[in-house]
């Protein structure tokens, strides 16, 4: 019986039609997609911290502004990818949970820290940049859900790379000094934002099977060196260099050749040993901490009101 | 401290008038002001919506997956409430 369930799933995924949330699903499906929507959405809340940490100090109130739109989407986006999330079974404060006790992992990207103004224009540049290659193909995901959420967020998304870029070029257009902290912040963003795209194919123990569950539709390597493709132009826009003196043309695979990554680096952060893994974890256990007055006072709040309002429903009534 | 979640809300949205609302996904608050209010914040950032509709979670019903077939057999084998069922002559265009 459990393999014809498990044969008709199969069928229906390759005949491209999404699963829903009460459609039965093997379980390892369940929780396959249950870690990556939540570590998405889990990345999407610890994204907003390394530039909540340049929004006061903005160059100006067009900048600011702008920013804050963009640190107020990745709100929403963590909220759409919650909600998706939450539809396979497991509550918002479980996965809370798990996200503040070290458990459940967040993009690796985050926990670098934002030291200059032109770091906002790298991020939005490369880190949302190469999250729109990864998050394009998954708004063809499998699952419903996550699907409908993955097309919200492609659509705010194109706003965060074209602000990024825009610092980039009025920085790369002014001052020496100006052109130098955009250089700087490219030396420090290029690497962290190629290792984005995870491990190499041959070193990705799941990437098949989320491949044939229609998860994943193009392997991480393929990505990255796409990304490697359309950044090389737009840097060279700016005048500033990528810092990989191994990136050239290659004709005969009509793509760029580039040096190897440091994996070393990237398994320690994954690790939490990054330069701000503890400083990024504690901002969001101190929030939820801190905010538990909030959330018990709502809930006291309505629950007095609803009191009164069948009160007032009862005397009505006699 | 009290560790009771907020409940969960499903958001619809009428994009403009004229138009249906539409699901559009879920969030958590503690009362209705609260979703609409959230709703608004998180759906409809870039005027999406001219109208709100939340229901809390727990009171939307909907049919067992397992049992569309079923369900839905009635209507599978009734072409004729189909205008293209009927045969009709050529130089009636536009019945």
């Amino acid at each position: 019986m459990e393999i014809n369930l498990e044969e008709s799933f199969q069928k229906r995924i390759d005949d491209e039609i999404k699963i829903e949330p009460r459609d039965w699903m093997p379980e390892k499906y369940r929780k396959t997609l249950l870690r990556q929507i939540s570590q998405h959405a889990h990345s999407e809340i610890v994204g907003m911290l390394p530039e909540a940490n340049w929004i006061t100090r903005a160059p100006n109130l067009r900048r600011k502004v702008a920013l804050l739109a963009k640190v107020q989407d990745e709100a929403g986006h963590g909220l759409y990818l919650y909600s998706a999330a939450e539809t396979l079974g497991m509550s918002r404060d479980e996965m809370l949970n798990e996200l503040h006790s070290g458990k459940a992992k967040y993009s690796s990207i985050f926990n670098y820290p934002t030291l200059t103004w032109a770091d906002m224009g790298a991020i939005g540049w490369l880190v949302d940049g190469a999250a729109i290659m990864n998050q394009v193909p998954l708004c063809r995901a499998s699952y419903g859900p996550y699907a409908r959420a993955m097309v919200r967020v492609c659509k705010e998304e194109s706003f965060h790379q074209r602000q990024g870029y825009e610092i980039m070029l009025t920085l790369c257009q002014g001052t020496p000094e100006q052109k130098a902290m955009a250089q700087d912040a490219l030396n420090r963003w290029w690497w962290p934002s190629m290792m984005m795209f995870g491990p190499n194919d041959d070193n990705s123990p799941n990437s098949a099977q989320s491949t044939k569950w229609k998860i994943k539709r193009f392997s991480n390597d393929e990505l990255r060196q796409k990304f490697v493709d359309v950044s090389l132009p737009q840097a060279e826009i700016l005048g500033i260099t990528i810092p990989d003196p191994d990136l050239k043309w290659n004709e005969a695979r009509g793509h760029y050749d580039f040096g190897v990554i440091n994996w070393d680096e990237f398994n320690e952060v994954v690790a939490g040993n990054g330069p701000c893994n503890k400083q990024r974890l504690k901002a969001r256990v101190d929030a939820w901490e801190k905010g538990a007055w909030v959330r018990e006072a709502a809930v006291a709040y309505a629950e007095k009101r609803e009191k009164r309002n069948s009160n007032k429903e009862n005397s009505n009534a006699a | 401290m009290s560790n009771k979640e907020w409940p969960l809300w499903e958001v619809f949205i009428r994009a403009k008038q004229g138009l249906n609302h539409k699901h559009v996904g879920s969030l958590h608050a503690a009362d209705v002001q609260m979703a609409i209010e959230n709703a608004r914040d998180v759906y409809t950032r870039r005027m999406e919506g001219v109208s709100i509709w939340v229901v809390e979670s727990k009171n939307l019903h909907a049919n067992e997956p397992s049992q569309q077939d079923e369900l839905f057999d009635p209507a599978n084998d009734k072409i004729y409430r189909h205008p293209t069922f009927y045969i009709l002559p050529e130089e009636l265009n536009h019945m």
